[in-house]
């Protein structure tokens, strides 16, 4: 870079050249982590090692770039500067109104914004992870990383397990409904900054919760590696809503792994939103493990120039009467890729299951390339399953419409693209969550006029 | 005066030729009916006069007040005022008619110049309440699920929202049933003034009871076979257009 910016000066005087990832865990590591989770990170950097990179003979890595997932340039990164810190938490807001608020850097917690009296007097539980562990030991390991990474990940998932030291615990006790959501963020600041995000989230019989996390870069160009875990434990009858909403500098690479555990009549909707990273891979897993569990998984993407978007999904139904409904919308412009694969599971008993998954990509130029491999796979009897995945393009006949009243094409354009986004935003249950993702996406769209 | 002036049209697709001489001059402040048998071109020319981009003008000109309509794209000749109310209006899933109309008022302010939105607001539920729409209208997705009559309801909305120089209605009537008909018509009839012109597309007379032109014109083969005031209209209602096919192979009328 010949013009190289004021904050990466600082970002360097602050953080001196570190070994990379790759290096192994630096000892003696954290010591403020407690020593039995350390020695766990060891275990799975030793699983890390054994396990092979993914290759593109791998199904679950058909048609991805691993060719792009070379992790050498990547370091966990040392401590931020005050003013740096400061500029980041004034960045780091977007709902007016929520029950708690957590900030994280580089994998360094900056503040939260504490529950109310009347949430932490219920025992709702909002943390860094880092206290959490400490706090609240047992409820913790009993849920940590219990989901396996089944999509393809397994070595990613060790990777995180290996480097973790950052994230969000929330706990939700039984029959305790947070009203307003919970906002986290997730910044990554300092060059070739490797982070490694993690979510729990506890919800127990009968509680209801909204989280929304937010994961961005502080600049827009600058290269960097983000691994991250969310793992969603959801109880009895208890109502989770759980929004990723993720834009990435355009060098950055991710891997996100996300898994859902849904009980007995539990509800789940999962968004994950895609605009920003180079390469942006997301593997989401529900399990329905009790009868009349349901999950909506939801997903939007929006690629432009070389992005490339990779999700990997699998709807478990382990119980009868049991309900899942995927719905992946992408729209692609410029080069960019956009591969989909997967996966309804109906197991042997489990009767009376609706599973339903649907991928609609919207190709906005001739060299945007959209894969997708939707499948089934069904042991059980009478179940009402359907799949189908489509590409297609802007509809001559609307844009027509469009310009008919006098609306200029790239504004038509943008028109039609956010209609057909529209359609998995208004799953959500809150108008406020539906505007604040379609200002998101607006705001990409800005970016790219520009 | 200002007019929407028409002269010598010839439109082809896919090589057939559809539209073959056509001329016609709608002034600002009339209201013009073109009438025809179906397949004469009725619908082709709207479609050319918004500028579709299927059909080629192989001659002729188009001129909104002396500006050649024909060099202008689609957008741009919605901008300069001129106005096509769809036969078969698109369905826009996902975007609602607050969005869309609002993204069409956008497009009409100077560069630079953000739309109020109360002002805004005021304006469609004014023209709403008209046309005797709901206000939920505004949230719904435009078209979509709508009826028959409540597309062209939104045509017509749309018309009046963005106050156009000229406006073409293509079968307005079409699929309405008459309390339909006489809600559309009464919004059309309310716009009507000396600021606006308007061709109005028909098959059926019907319409024109309750929308009553100024003049009224046969359209047939792609050509203008003959004009006249509203009495023709009922003439043809009486007659048929087997009358005007008839009387076309004597010399030219209009």
């Amino acid at each position: 870079m010949s013009n190289p910016s004021a904050v990466l000066e600082k970002t360097s005087a602050v953080a001196p050249k570190m070994a990379g990832i790759l290096d192994g865990i630096q000892s003696p590591g954290d010591d403020r982590l407690p020593a039995w989770f350390r020695d766990e990170q060891r275990a799975a950097w030793t699983q890390f090692q054994s396990l092979p990179m993914p290759a593109r003979t791998d199904q679950a890595w058909r048609f991805s770039s691993v060719g792009l997932l070379d992790l050498s340039p990547y370091s966990a990164a040392g401590s931020l500067s005050k003013t740096d810190g400061r500029e980041i938490l004034e960045r780091s807001s977007e709902l007016d109104e929520t029950s708690g608020r957590l900030v994280f850097a580089d994998d360094h917690f900056l503040e939260r914004d504490v529950l109310s009296e009347k949430l932490r007097k219920a025992g709702v539980i909002f943390q860094p992870l880092e206290r959490a562990m400490i706090e609240h030991e047992e409820l913790f390991r009993r849920h940590f990383m219990s989901q396996p990474a089944a999509l393809g990940s397994a070595k990613f998932s060790a990777l995180h397990e290996a480097f973790v030291r950052s994230g969000t615990f929330l706990y939700v006790p039984r029959g305790v409904e947070v009203d307003l959501p919970l906002e986290t963020f997730h910044w990554l600041h300092a060059e070739n900054a490797a982070i490694f995000p993690h979510t729990l989230v506890v919800a127990e019989d009968l509680s209801n919760v909204t989280l929304v996390e937010h994961f961005r870069s502080t600049d827009p160009h600058r290269a960097g590696f983000a691994c991250g875990v969310n793992d969603l434990i959801v109880g009895p009858g208890a109502k989770v809503t759980y929004i990723c909403a993720q834009d990435w500098s355009d060098k950055t690479l991710s891997v996100q792994i996300n898994a859902t555990t849904v009980a007995r009549d539990a509800r789940t909707l999962n968004l994950h939103l895609g605009l920003g990273g180079k390469y942006s891979r997301l593997e989401s897993l529900s399990r329905l493990t009790g009868e009349g569990a349901h999950s909506d998984m939801l997903a939007v993407s929006i690629g432009d120039e070389a992005q490339e978007f990779d999700a990997r999904t699998l709807q478990d139904h382990a119980s009868p009467r049991t309900y899942s409904d995927l719905l992946f919308k992408n729209a692609l412009s410029g080069r960019s890729r956009n591969t989909f694969g997967g996966l309804i599971r109906v197991e042997p008993h489990a009767h009376f299951t609706d599973a339903y998954q649907k991928v609609r990509n919207l190709l906005l130029s001739d060299d945007a390339e959209a894969n997708s491999m939707p499948g089934l796979e069904i042991m059980a009897d009478n179940v009402k399953c359907s799949h189908g995945a489509t590409s297609g393009q802007i509809d001559d006949d609307e844009m027509f419409y469009l310009l008919a009243r006098g609306i200029p094409a790239p504004v038509a354009r943008e028109l039609l693209v956010g209609g057909f986004l529209n359609e998995v935003l208004e799953r959500l249950p809150d108008p406020v969550l539906v505007a604040k993702l379609a200002a998101l996406i607006a705001g990409k769209f800005a970016r790219r006029a520009r | 005066m200002d007019q929407l002036i028409i002269q010598d049209l010839h439109v082809s697709i896919a090589e057939q030729e559809i539209i073959r001489g056509l001329s016609l001059a709608v002034p600002k402040g009339e209201v013009h009916a073109i009438m025809g048998p179906n397949g004469s071109g009725k619908s082709t020319l709207a479609k050319v006069l918004a500028g579709h981009p299927d059909y080629a003008v192989t001659s002729g000109s188009v001129l909104m007040d002396g500006e050649n309509v024909l060099e202008l794209a689609p957008d741009e000749r919605a901008r300069q005022g001129l106005f096509m109310a769809f036969q078969y209006p698109s369905e826009i899933p996902g975007v609602t008619i607050a969005n869309f109309l609002r993204a069409a008022v956008q497009a009409r302010l100077p560069e630079g110049e953000e739309l109020e939105a109360t002002d805004y607001y005021a304006q469609l539920y004014k023209k709403m309440d008209l046309l005797d729409m709901d206000r939920s209208f505004t949230s719904r997705s435009v078209n979509e699920g709508f009826s028959g009559g409540e597309k062209k309801r939104n045509e017509i909305l749309q018309m009046a929202m963005l106050n156009p120089k000229y406006a073409v209605l293509d079968e307005t009537d079409s699929g309405l049933d008459i309390d339909a008909l006489k809600v559309v018509a009464h919004g059309v009839n309310s716009l009507r003034g000396p600021n606006l012109g308007v061709l109005l597309i028909t098959h059926y007379q019907r319409l024109l009871n309750y929308i009553v032109p100024d003049q009224v014109h046969v359209m047939v083969r792609g050509r203008i076979e003959l004009s006249g005031g509203k009495d023709l209209a009922l003439q043809l209602e009486e007659k048929g257009y087997d009358w005007v096919r008839d009387d076309i192979s004597e010399p030219a009328l209009a």
